[in-house]
C-alpha cells in the first residue's frame, strides 16, 4: 500500500468510488445506497453552482463571522522561546468551533434534496450545537444522538442544543461515546431514509462525506494560507491540528498538502498512554479496518471487534479517523503523534494564562505538541496551529480535575 | 451457489411451500447452547439457517440482535468459533444450508482468502454481509462466488427498478427482501405491499425471494409465506432465547426447547402459507 506512484498532487483524492488509496469507500447497508448516490450527485452539482457558492459565502461572512482571524500568539512565542506561533482562530466562529463551516454547507444540500428532518451525532457537543443552530436558522427539526457519558461531561452543550430546539437522545450502548452515537444515528437514518438527512460532523464515514466535509472545512486552510502570506510574506514551516475524526485538521491541512516546504502534523488523543486501551490514537496504535461506512485506521482487537477508546476530550473520543488522514499517514505526507490527557490539560492552562484564550480540550492536544516542538525550532520559523474550538464547554470538566470547586457548589 | 442451497429450494418447490429461514446469533448465549439450538432448528422445521457473526457495532440491527451479539462476544465468541459452530453442525447435518450473516470488519481482519478457504471447508453455503453493497463487490462478493459460496444480497424498499439490476447482478442463492427501511426487529408492514415488492423483484430475477424484518408469529409467517419463496425470522427467535436466560445471561433448561417450540409454530405457518394463498 506504500507503493503509490509519485503523485502530481496530494489534493486530487478521492477517486470516483470514494477511495484514498485503500482507505475510504462506501461500506453501507443497501437501504442507504440510493440516498448516498443521490447525495453525491447533488454535491457534484452544488460544487460548481455559483448560487451555492454565493449562499455559502454570504452565510460564512454574516452568520459565522468569516474569515476567522490569524493571530500571532506573542506571549506564548516568547514563553517558549523558539518558533513564532500563529493560531487560526476558529474558536471565534459562531457556536464556538470550526463545526459550523460544515453544517452550513450540508444543511444547504439537505434543503436542495428536499429533506425535512436532520439528524446528527455528536461527541463534545460542538457539532450537535452547530447542527442545532443551522436547523434553527433554516427551520428544520433536529435530532442529535449523543453518548450518555458525553451528555454528562458536556452538559453546557446539551443545554445549548435543547435551547436551540433540538431533541438530544442519549445513547447508552457501549461506553456511551461518539462511536455509539454514530451507530444510533445510522440506525435512525436507515429507518427514516426518505425524509431524513444525516448531517455527519467529521470528515469520515461513507463517500461522499469525507470529501464533502473536507471541502467545507478547507475554508480554514485557504484563509490561513492567504493570511499567513499577508502577515509574514511566506508559508509556515509547520502546520498542526488535533485529530479525532479529523475535520478541523483536514480543513487546515488540505490547502497546504502540495506545499513541499510545509511540514504537517496531526495530533491524536493519547489518553492515559498508548500502553493500555485508554487512548484514541487510531493511526499511531490502530490498524486498517472497516467501520461506519469507510476503511480506515481503527482501534480493534484481533477478531475485528472495535474497541472503546478513551480521551479526556469528548471530541477526540472516537476509535477511528477520517480515511484521507489514514492515507496521508500511509504515504508519509502527514505525521501523526499522540498527546496524553495530562499534557493537553497543561497546555489548556498555559494558553488560558498567557494569552487569555480558553481553548477547547481538543485543540489543547495540538497545543501540547506545539509546546514540545516550538522551543527546538528557530526564531525565524513559523508554526500555524488550528485553534479549532473554545473551551467554555470544558471548564467544568477541567475545574473538577484541577480540584477547583465552583462557588457555592 | 452450492448444491445444498439448490437442492433445498428445488425440494421446497416440489413440495409447493415457502422456505422457513431462521436466524440465530452464533455463540448466543454460549457456544454449546448455540450449537444445541442450531441442531434443533432443522428438526423443528427450519429449512435454512442464518448464523449471525457477532460484531461490536451492528449498525443495522435493533436492540434484540445488538444484545444477542453482546452476549455472544461476552461469552468469547469470535469469527473462528462461529466457523467452528458451522463445522460441528455439519458433522451430523449434511443437508441444511447455512448462511453466515453479519458485518465485514471481522471477515476483513480474519483475511478474506483465509476466511473463504475455511468457509468452504466447514460447509458454509452463503454469506450476507450487511455493509457490502454492490459498489464494494471486489472486497468479498466476487471472491466468494469464485470459491463457490453464494453472496446473498439485501433488497429494500429503497431499491427501485433503476437500482435492482445492479443489486441482483452478482447475487446468488436467494434474494433477501428486507420488508421495510429500518433496523432488525421493527414492526411488520402490510403483507399486500410485500407481495407487490416480491413480484417486482421477481420480474428482474429467477432467484428465490425470501422476505424478512418484522416476522414474529405463525400468522405473520403464513401471510408472508403466501407472497414469497421464503420467510426469514430473526428477532423473534433471538427474543425467545433472551427470555429463557437467567438474570446473568446464562442458558437454562428452557432455552433450547423454547426456540424449538417457536420454530415449530413458524414452520406450521409457512407450511399453511400456500393453502392460504390458494383460498
Amino acid at each position: 500500500m506504500n507503493e503509490t506512484p509519485k503523485l502530481n498532487s496530494f489534493r486530487s483524492g478521492p477517486d470516483e468510488d470514494g477511495r484514498f488509496g485503500i482507505f475510504g469507500g462506501r461500506f453501507v447497508a443497501e437501504t442507504l445506497m440510493p440516498l448516498i448516490l443521490d447525495l453525491q450527485a447533488e454535491w457534484e452539482k452544488a460544487k460548481t453552482d455559483p448560487t451555492f457558492k454565493a449562499e455559502m459565502e454570504t452565510l460564512g461572512k454574516h452568520y459565522v463571522g468569516r474569515p476567522s482571524p490569524l493571530y500571532f500568539a506573542e506571549r506564548l512565542t516568547e514563553h517558549l522561546g523558539g518558533a513564532k506561533i500563529y493560531f487560526k482562530r476558529e474558536e471565534l466562529n459562531h457556536t464556538g468551533s470550526h463545526k459550523i463551516n460544515n453544517c452550513i454547507g450540508q444543511i444547504l444540500l439537505a434543503k436542495r434534496m428536499g429533506k425535512t428532518r436532520i439528524i446528527a451525532e455528536t461527541g463534545a457537543g460542538q457539532h450537535g450545537v452547530a447542527t442545532a443552530t443551522v436547523c434553527a436558522r433554516f427551520g428544520l427539526p433536529c435530532v442529535v444522538y449523543m453518548g450518555a457519558t458525553d451528555v454528562a461531561r458536556q452538559s453546557p452543550n446539551v443545554f445549548r442544543m435543547k435551547l436551540l430546539g433540538a431533541e438530544v437522545k442519549p445513547v447508552t450502548a457501549g461506553n456511551g461515546t461518539l462511536k455509539d452515537a454514530m451507530n444510533e444515528a445510522m440506525r435512525d437514518w436507515v429507518t427514516n431514509v426518505d425524509s431524513t438527512y444525516y448531517l455527519i460532523g467529521t470528515a469520515a464515514g461513507m463517500h461522499p462525506y469525507p470529501e464533502m466535509v473536507r471541502d467545507f472545512q478547507s475554508v480554514i486552510g485557504i484563509e490561513a494560507r492567504a493570511q499567513m502570506l499577508e502577515a509574514e510574506g511566506r508559508l509556515p514551516d509547520l502546520v498542526v491540528a488535533a485529530v479525532g475524526g479529523g475535520s478541523n485538521a483536514i480543513g487546515i491541512f488540505h490547502p497546504f498538502l502540495d506545499d513541499a516546504s510545509v511540514k504537517i502534523l496531526g495530533v491524536e488523543a493519547g489518553g492515559k498512554g498508548l500502553e493500555g486501551d485508554e487512548h484514541c490514537a487510531s493511526i499511531t496504535a490502530g490498524s486498517p479496518g472497516v467501520l461506519h461506512g469507510n476503511r480506515t485506521y481503527l482501534l480493534q482487537d484481533g477478531d475485528g471487534q472495535i474497541k472503546e477508546g478513551h480521551s479526556i476530550s469528548a471530541g477526540l473520543d472516537y476509535p477511528g479517523i477520517g480515511p484521507e488522514h489514514a492515507w496521508l499517514a500511509d504515504i508519509g505526507r502527514v505525521d501523526y503523534v499522540p498527546i496524553k490527557d495530562d499534557e493537553a490539560l497543561e497546555a489548556f492552562q498555559l494558553l488560558t494564562r498567557l494569552e487569555g484564550i480558553i481553548p477547547a480540550l481538543e485543540p489543547s492536544h495540538a497545543l501540547a505538541e506545539v509546546i514540545k516542538r516550538a522551543p527546538a525550532m528557530g526564531k525565524d520559523q513559523i508554526i500555524l496551529m488550528n485553534l479549532s474550538g473554545r473551551g467554555d464547554k470544558d471548564i467544568f470538566t477541567v475545574g473538577k480535575i484541577l480540584g477547583m470547586e465552583q462557588a457555592g457548589a | 451457489m452450492t448444491a445444498r442451497m439448490d437442492k433445498t429450494f428445488a425440494a421446497l418447490q416440489a413440495e409447493g411451500r415457502p422456505a422457513l429461514v431462521t436466524y440465530i446469533m452464533g455463540g448466543d448465549p454460549d457456544f454449546e447452547t448455540s450449537l444445541a439450538i442450531m441442531k434443533a432448528l432443522p428438526l423443528a422445521g427450519s429449512d435454512i439457517i442464518e448464523l449471525g457473526m457477532p460484531f461490536s457495532d451492528p449498525m443495522a440491527d435493533g436492540p434484540a440482535i445488538q444484545m444477542a451479539g453482546q452476549r455472544a462476544l461476552k461469552g468469547g465468541q469470535t469469527l473462528a468459533t462461529t466457523l467452528e459452530l458451522a463445522r460441528r453442525f455439519r458433522e451430523d447435518n449434511p443437508d441444511t444450508p447455512i448462511v453466515l450473516m453479519g458485518y465485514y470488519n471481522p471477515i476483513y481482519i480474519y483475511g478474506v482468502d483465509r476466511f473463504l478457504k475455511d468457509a468452504v471447508e466447514v460447509g458454509l453455503d452463503g454469506l450476507i454481509v450487511v455493509d457490502l453493497p454492490p459498489e464494494m463487490d471486489d472486497e468479498l462478493c466476487l471472491p466468494a462466488l469464485a470459491a463457490g459460496i453464494s453472496f446473498i444480497r439485501l433488497a429494500t424498499p429503497t431499491t427501485d427498478d433503476r437500482r435492482l439490476p445492479k443489486v441482483l447482478e452478482n447475487t446468488s442463492g436467494f434474494v433477501y427482501y428486507v420488508s421495510m427501511n429500518g433496523i432488525t426487529g421493527s414492526a411488520l408492514p402490510d403483507p399486500s405491499r410485500i407481495g407487490e415488492a416480491v413480484r417486482r423483484i421477481k420480474s428482474h430475477t429467477s432467484l428465490p425471494v425470501c422476505v424478512g424484518f418484522g416476522v414474529k408469529t405463525e400468522e405473520h409467517a403464513r401471510a408472508i409465506g403466501a407472497a414469497a419463496d421464503g420467510v426469514v425470522v430473526g428477532t423473534a427467535i433471538v427474543n425467545q432465547i433472551a427470555s429463557s436466560l437467567t438474570a446473568e445471561g446464562q442458558a437454562t433448561e428452557a432455552t433450547v426447547p423454547g426456540v424449538a417450540a417457536l420454530v415449530r409454530g413458524l414452520s406450521a405457518g409457512t407450511r399453511a402459507a400456500r393453502l392460504a394463498a390458494a383460498e
